[in-house]
């Protein structure tokens, strides 16, 4: 029970610290996990982030399941899940309240207006920063292409496209259009 | 009913969003869409909120819908119902790690699934251009391709995009400080 207090507390802090998410987290759990509580090495840590990054789901939770799995079985990754995103449920939710009260002031209107532009410009960096990862041949660039032209054209859920691009990519691989 | 559907759609969210925080993006517009609980406009805000805040941005997005959708406990069913996916996905995979991480197949969905996200996510991106830069309104009722731009809003994002990209003291800052820059020319420009 102490160690499951632990995790929670420990994930809590890791929340609290980390500013957007993904690799702004590292140093922070490096700090906790790593040097204050001994639960994983280093190495074991990065391989963790890892699995994070490539399983579904937001890649801190990913990262915190697994490391409280570890650490002390099921009730270990769902105490570290709970621990991390408590702060943002916390903070999010107070912040919500508040700003719903001064939303119809014209300065805050006008504040958003142009923070609206600059989330523009985070998510256009943002998908530059993917892309180097991700679209590294014809076949890749193809998905990426045909997804975003008919996400603009049509309305259907993002669930389609995710199930037929993992099927795309296990058929690209299989036909060795990958890598060209 | 409204917490019960919440989860159904933060579940759907977090199972297939791939990629980070910023992959749930497009689901949240496409809920925004179906269900009218929020608009595109907020949803904007929303980022914003979410990435000057303490904790990962999906998470705070997925509590900001559900608090604005169906108050507190909106907001915490809307946040377990995004991390209940993953929170089974690993427990299952952390006793095969090993065989995961070298599975050929999983690799090779991954290989599909990477450039997927990125349309998705862009894609999602032009919605908010036309919110944030666009008089599309005001551009059907004129005609005049001039009247479409919202030309401060175009001018400060070249700015932004100089500021993120290219110069060399400024594009290592946390977003933050140009989200909080932006509300400043914001109230200053009268946006």
């Amino acid at each position: 029970m102490k160690k499951l207090w632990r995790l929670f507390l420990a994930f809590a802090r890791v929340g609290v610290m980390t500013f957007g998410g993904g690799y702004a987290m590292i140093p922070i759990l490096e700090r906790e996990i790593v040097d204050r509580h001994g639960w994983a090495s280093n190495e074991e840590l990065m391989d963790y982030y890892a699995v994070g990054q490539c399983t579904p789901g937001v890649i801190a939770v990913n990262t915190a399941t697994f490391i409280g799995y570890k650490t002390a079985g099921i009730p270990g990754g769902i105490a570290a899940t709970l621990g991390v995103i408590f702060p943002s449920v916390v903070i999010i939710t107070l912040i919500a309240g508040v700003l719903t009260h001064f939303a119809d002031i014209p300065a805050v209107q006008s504040a958003f207006a142009a923070i609206r532009v600059c989330v523009c410009v985070l998510i256009f960096n943002a998908v530059l920063k993917l892309w180097k990862g991700a679209v590294k041949d014809k076949g890749a660039l193809l998905l990426f292409l045909v997804v975003f032209v008919l996400s603009i054209f049509l309305d259907i859920s993002p669930v389609f496209y995710v199930i037929l691009c993992a099927l795309a990519g296990i058929l690209f691989t299989r036909w060795g259009v990958r890598g060209k | 009913m409204i917490l019960l559907r919440l989860f159904w759609e933060f579940f759907k969210t977090g199972l297939f969003a791939v990629g980070g925080g910023m992959a749930t993006l497009p689901f949240l517009y496409s809920i925004a869409e179906r269900t009218g609980w929020f608009t595109a406009a907020q949803l904007a805000d929303m980022i914003a909120v979410g990435e000057s805040t303490p904790g990962p941005i999906g998470v705070n997005m997925a509590t900001y819908v559900g608090f604005t959708t169906a108050g507190v406990p909106g907001a915490i069913i809307a946040t377990l119902g995004l991390v209940t996916p993953s929170v089974i996905i690993i427990l299952i995979i952390a006793r095969v790690l090993q065989q995961f991480r070298q599975n050929k197949l999983v690799d090779a969905a991954f290989y599909g699934l990477r450039p997927c996200s990125i349309g998705l996510i862009a894609a999602a991106g032009l919605l908010v251009v036309k919110v944030a830069m666009l008089h599309t309104d005001l551009y059907f009722e004129t005609g005049k391709l001039l009247e479409l731009f919202n030309w401060k809003a175009l001018a400060l994002a070249a700015v932004l995009v100089v500021l993120t990209r290219f110069v060399k003291r400024t594009k290592k800052l946390h977003p933050i400080v140009f989200i909080l820059g932006s509300a400043l020319v914001g109230v200053v420009f009268a946006f």
